[in-house]
């Protein structure tokens, strides 16, 4: 393992979490963006339930795809096998930490459910394959790209604390405004889309 | 035949991985089985499921734990009443004790066209930041702000802004204490559902002071107390209160008021916030 390859991880954590943002620029996970991002406790809840899921299913669906679907020429199914291994991912940590971590299942267990289905998962797993990164790139780039995630949704769960005093008109109230906003933060990211690694 | 074969292999091998999955979490929820007392998700069914946090707690599947725990009282929840705290307390096997139905109450009749304002404010709708410039709008240094904190935090829905004034709707009103915590000028105050009348004002500062700046103020003049035959209600502080435990809700206070801001059960619950003389009619 030279440098060369430490700082290429490094890059590309970097471009996961800035340039190529899950939300504002792959619009991935958009509901629990706009779900789950009143308050900033919770926003900040759910993003590391995010990246705590979205790292072990990097490394599990990687596993699944070269170990098993690889050698079988089944690569055309990745998308039902992964949902698969997500779904019962999910399922398999959250009756773990129930057990055995119990401070950590309070703290993120009403948002495992979420994720299940959560498409940012999803996304994440099909591109480790789609970007042919090998097993500790792919683990980088689950995990900068749900930390990303953490990033766009406790920025703007920030944003909507302000806007909750504001007084907007009456048709702007609630989810328009917060649309607004996010198109605002969005355009604000896309700053970053000029910086190529 | 070779598509067919190739179809059949697929299916195999997703029912074997499926099978291997569905086995391997059937196998974990007997490993990592957590012994729940019975009794918390069976008086979670019985509490009204708001999450309303009146009771103290984070939301009604905390009660309920803490119940099991004996931290809380079968009546703790604060909504249900009297018909949830005795089912809770046949669940823990105790006798329930008689909770009170409380009621939030807004202490003040300072409505846009009665109080004067200090200036026109146009910051964040929110009455604590408007709280941190001077004191709020209003004159009145115990005056309701009107830009609602307390209808956002309401998880019944059961307060309204009217006219500059928050008025809550008795009916929806849970009594769960939440506004109460909420308000910064602390005008709030829960008071026993069944009590027919209050007072509508709270301001400390004395009489002509009132005067100046409110036209339904307090200007604690006595007559009230001087009125009232069971000694229920005292003006402390430049300001009328009524005691709930000595009240027998006879009305004569209401009557006798020079300001008319003892307020009487209909005419509030009617139209929120008005002068209650001239309300005399139900509303459509």
């Amino acid at each position: 393992m030279n440098t060369d390859y430490l700082v290429n991880i490094l890059l590309l954590m970097l471009s996961a979490v800035l340039v190529e943002n899950y939300i504002f620029s792959k619009f991935l996970g958009v509901c629990p963006f706009l779900g789950v991002s009143d308050k900033p406790d919770t926003a900040l809840g759910m993003g590391f339930a995010v990246m705590f899921v979205m790292t072990i299913s990097s490394a599990a669906t990687w596993a699944v795809y070269y170990g098993i679907l690889v050698p079988f020429h089944l690569e055309y199914l990745e998308t039902i096998a992964f949902i698969l291994i997500i779904a019962a991912l999910v399922q398999f940590i959250e009756m773990f930490l129930k057990k055995f971590i119990p401070a950590l299942y309070g703290a993120l267990g009403i948002y495992l459910p979420l994720i299940t289905t959560n498409c940012a998962v999803l996304g994440a797993a099909l591109l480790n394959i789609q970007n042919g990164y090998d097993f500790i790139e792919s683990l980088a780039y689950g995990f900068a790209s749900a930390a990303g995630f953490t990033l766009a949704i406790v920025i703007f769960a920030g944003v909507r604390m302000r806007i909750s005093f504001a007084d907007p008109p009456k048709v702007f109230r609630g989810i328009p405004i917060a649309m607004v906003a996010a198109g605002l933060i969005a355009m604000a990211f896309s700053g970053f889309s000029g910086m190529s690694f | 035949m070779e598509n067919l074969t190739n179809i059949l292999f697929a299916l195999m091998w997703f029912a074997i991985l499926g099978g291997a999955l569905g086995l391997a979490l059937a196998f974990a929820s007997k490993v990592f089985a957590v012994k729940v007392d019975e009794r918390i998700p069976e008086i979670q069914d019985k509490l009204p499921g708001a999450n309303c946090g009146g009771c103290g707690y984070a939301g009604c599947a905390a009660l309920a734990e803490a119940i099991v725990k004996g931290e809380a009282k079968p009546s703790a929840c604060v909504v249900g009443g009297e018909t949830v705290a005795d089912s809770v307390a046949e669940i823990m096997g105790v006798k329930a004790e008689k909770p009170v139905r409380m009621r939030a109450q807004v202490m003040c009749s300072g409505t846009a066209e009665f109080a004067k304002k200090k200036y026109i404010y146009e910051g964040a709708a929110d009455c604590l930041a408007a709280t941190k410039l001077g004191g709020g709008n209003k004159l009145c240094p115990n005056g309701c702000i009107g830009l609602g904190t307390c209808a956002h935090i309401c998880p019944f829905g059961a307060i309204k802004v009217e006219n500059g004034v928050s008025a809550v709707d008795y009916e929806i009103c849970q009594g769960c204490g939440k506004c109460v915590e909420a308000c910064p000028k602390h005008i709030i105050k829960l008071i026993p559902y069944d009590s027919k009348h209050w007072v509508g004002c709270m301001s400390v500062d004395k009489g002509a002071v009132t005067r100046s700046y409110c036209e339904v103020g307090c200007i604690s003049c006595r007559l009230c107390e001087k009125t009232c035959e069971s000694g229920a209600i005292h003006v402390n502080d430049f300001v009328a209160s009524i005691d709930y435990s000595k009240c027998t809700q006879c009305g004569k206070c209401v009557e006798k008021c020079p300001r008319k801001i003892i307020w009487s059960d209909k005419s509030q619950r009617v139209v929120g916030i008005t002068l209650n003389n001239e309300i005399l009619e139900e509303p459509k």
